[in-house]
C-alpha cells in the first residue's frame, strides 16, 4: 500500500519503517577554515620552549642564543646604527639588481612571447644560461668589473633576469588568443593589442615571477656580500660567525626573515591592487 | 552595405575544411549558417571578418557603410571576449580608443550603446560581477558602439542557459531589426536560426560545402504567432533531415574549427 506525496510514493507499513535509515553525511573535511590565532599560539609556543631550553641550561647559548639575547642584540645593532649601515647597503644592492634584472627580463620575455625571431634567438640562450648558479659568476664579474658595487649588482640582476624572462614569456603565451582576435577584429593597432590586451593578461604571471625573483635577490645579496663586501647583511653575518657572536648572527638571520616577510607582504598588496579584477 | 562571399577553398595544411562557398548577404538581411560540428562554420566567419585568409577566394564589400561606422565587419563572440580587468563601460569603449574621437563623442557613443542594451546601470561593474546573459549584452554593446554595417555572430547565445538564451534572443532580434544591420549568424541551433534569419545556409560536413539554402518566408515579428508554428516546424524538420546523417558521421571525426 502506498500514498503519493510531493516527493513521490512512500510505502507505509512496519516492514518499510524498520528498514528505513538516515543517509550518513560524508561531505565533511577538506575545507580551508582560516585560524589565524593558531599561527600566533604555535609561534609563541616555539619561542617559549626555545627560551626555556636556554634558561634551564639544556642548550649552550654559544651554539643557539636565547630569543631574549637575540632581541637584545637587535636592539644594540639598532641603537649603534650598525643595523641601518648594513641593511641600507644590502637594500640598495637588492633594489638596483632586482629592478635591472626584472626590467630586462620582462622586456625580453615580452619580445620572446611576441616575435618568432625573439623566441628563436632567446630560448636557447635562456635555456643554456638559466641553470648556472649565478653566484659562481661573481669571481669572473669581479675580474671584469673590479671590486665594488657593480659585480654584486650584476650578480643579483643576472639571477633575477632569467626567472623574469620565463615568467613573462609564460604570461604572454597564456594571453587568450580569442581576446587578441577580438582586438584584431576591431582593427586595434599592434601596440594597443600588446598594451591593452597582452600585457594585462600576462600581469598575473609577471607578478608571480616577482615573488620568486625577490627571494633569489635576497639569497644572492647575502652570498655576494659574504664573498666580497665590507658592509651589508651578508658581510655582517660572516663577521659574526667568524667571531662566534651567535646572538649577532641570529639577529642577522631574523633581519633577513623580517625583510623577506615585508617584501612578501608588499608584493601581496601589489597583487591585490593590480589583480583586483580576478 | 552588402557582403559577397566567394571562398573557393580553405585548408589547414593538407586538410580541406571549406570548398566552394558562395554567399551574398544583403543590407538588413540576416543569414544563419548551420551545419554539423567541424564543418568549418567558425572558420568561414573568420574568413569573412578578415581574421583568417582563405587559401583560395575573397570576400567583397559593396556599397557604403552607415554614417559614423568605424568597423564595417564587427564580430560578436561566443565566449564574449571581454577584458576581465576593464569595467563594462571601458570594455564597450575599447574599440573607440584608437580612433582619436573627441572624449565627449566617445562617452556619448558608449552611453548610447549601453542604453540600447540595457546596461546603463552596470557601466562600472566588472565582467565577473555579471551573469552570462549580461556579459553577452556587453559583447553586443561593444559591437554596436562602432556602428557596424555587418554583424558577424559566432554562436553568440550558445554559452548561455536555455532561459537566458530565449530572453536574449528576443532582445537581439529587436536590436537587429531596429538597426537594419546585416548579419551572418553561425549556430547549430535550429530554433535560433529559424527565429532570427531571413535565410538559412546549410553546410555539409567537412569539407564544408553549401548543401542547401532555405528561405524563411515569415517576417521575424510574426514568427511567434500561432499561424507560424506549423510552417516553422516543417522547416525545422527539413533542416534536421539535411543535417542528421552528416552530423552523426561528423561527430566521430576530429574537430578542426
Amino acid at each position: 500500500m502506498s500514498e503519493l506525496t510531493a516527493n513521490g510514493p512512500v510505502t507505509a507499513g512496519t516492514t518499510a519503517a524498520s528498514s528505513r535509515r538516515e543517509v550518513d553525511f560524508r561531505g565533511g573535511g577538506f575545507l580551508d577554515v582560516p585560524k589565524p590565532l593558531y599561527s600566533w599560539i604555535a609561534f609563541a609556543a616555539i619561542i617559549a620552549i626555545w627560551q626555556a631550553a636556554i634558561s634551564l641550561g639544556w642548550i649552550d647559548p654559544v651554539f643557539l642564543p636565547s630569543p631574549l639575547a637575540i632581541i637584545d642584540a637587535l636592539w644594540q645593532l639598532t641603537v649603534s646604527g650598525d643595523l641601518w649601515r648594513h641593511l641600507s647597503i644590502s637594500l640598495i644592492r637588492i633594489g638596483s639588481g632586482w629592478v635591472i634584472g626584472s626590467a630586462l627580463g620582462v622586456v625580453l620575455g615580452v619580445l620572446m612571447g611576441l616575435t618568432s625571431m625573439g623566441r628563436a634567438i632567446g630560448m636557447p640562450l635562456v635555456s643554456a644560461i638559466y641553470p648556472i648558479p649565478k653566484i659562481a659568476l661573481l669571481p669572473l664579474l669581479i675580474l671584469w668589473l673590479g671590486i665594488g658595487e657593480a659585480p654584486k649588482i650584476v650578480t643579483i640582476a643576472s639571477g633575477v633576469f632569467f626567472p623574469s624572462v620565463i615568467a613573462t614569456l609564460a604570461g604572454v603565451d597564456g594571453a587568450s588568443r580569442n581576446l587578441i582576435r577580438m582586438g584584431q577584429s576591431f582593427n586595434m593597432p599592434m601596440s594597443s593589442i600588446i598594451w591593452k590586451i597582452i600585457l594585462p593578461s600576462a600581469l598575473p604571471g609577471i607578478l608571480a615571477g616577482f615573488r620568486i625573483t625577490v627571494s633569489i635577490a635576497l639569497i644572492l645579496v647575502v652570498s655576494a656580500e659574504m664573498i666580497g663586501a665590507q658592509y651589508g647583511i651578508g658581510a655582517f653575518l660572516l663577521t659574526a660567525g667568524n667571531l662566534m657572536q651567535s646572538d649577532d648572527l641570529m639577529a642577522g638571520v631574523v633581519i633577513l626573515s623580517i625583510l623577506g616577510l615585508l617584501i612578501g607582504t608588499g608584493l601581496t598588496a601589489l597583487e591585490r591592487f593590480f589583480l583586483r579584477w580576478r | 552595405m552588402e557582403v559577397i562571399v566567394d571562398v573557393k577553398r580553405h585548408s589547414y595544411d593538407q586538410l580541406l575544411v571549406l570548398e566552394d562557398i558562395k554567399m551574398h548577404v544583403r543590407e538588413g538581411e540576416i543569414v544563419a549558417v548551420i551545419g554539423p560540428s567541424g564543418c568549418g562554420k567558425s572558420t568561414l566567419l573568420s574568413i569573412v571578418g578578415g581574421i583568417l585568409k582563405a587559401s583560395d577566394g575573397s570576400i567583397y564589400l559593396e556599397g557604403q557603410p552607415p554614417r559614423d561606422c568605424l568597423n564595417p565587419l564587427t564580430f560578436i563572440f561566443q565566449d564574449f571576449a571581454l577584458l576581465p580587468w576593464r569595467s563594462v563601460a571601458k570594455n564597450v569603449g575599447l574599440p573607440l580608443e584608437h580612433h582619436k574621437l573627441d572624449a565627449k563623442v566617445m562617452k556619448e557613443r558608449v552611453n548610447d550603446a549601453l542604453a540600447r542594451t540595457g546596461l546603463l546601470d552596470f557601466a562600472d561593474a566588472l565582467p565577473k560581477q555579471l551573469s552570462g546573459g549580461m556579459r553577452q549584452r556587453v559583447g553586443i554593446a561593444r559591437a554596436l558602439v562602432v556602428r557596424p554595417a555587418v554583424l558577424l555572430m559566432d554562436e553568440p547565445l550558445s554559452a548561455l542557459d536555455a532561459q537566458t538564451r530565449d530572453l536574449l534572443m528576443e532582445d537581439f532580434l529587436d536590436l537587429l531589426l531596429r538597426e537594419r544591420t546585416a548579419g551572418i549568424y553561425i549556430t547549430h541551433n535550429f530554433q535560433e536560426a529559424l527565429r532570427l534569419a531571413h535565410r538559412v545556409v546549410v553546410l555539409s560536413r567537412r569539407p564544408g560545402r553549401i548543401k542547401e539554402v532555405l528561405e524563411v518566408p515569415i517576417p521575424q515579428r510574426e514568427r511567434t504567432e500561432k499561424s507560424a508554428i506549423a510552417p516553422l516546424a516543417e522547416l525545422g524538420e527539413r533542416l534536421w533531415s539535411l543535417i542528421r546523417d552528416e552530423a552523426s558521421v561528423a561527430d566521430r571525426e576530429v574537430v578542426h574549427e
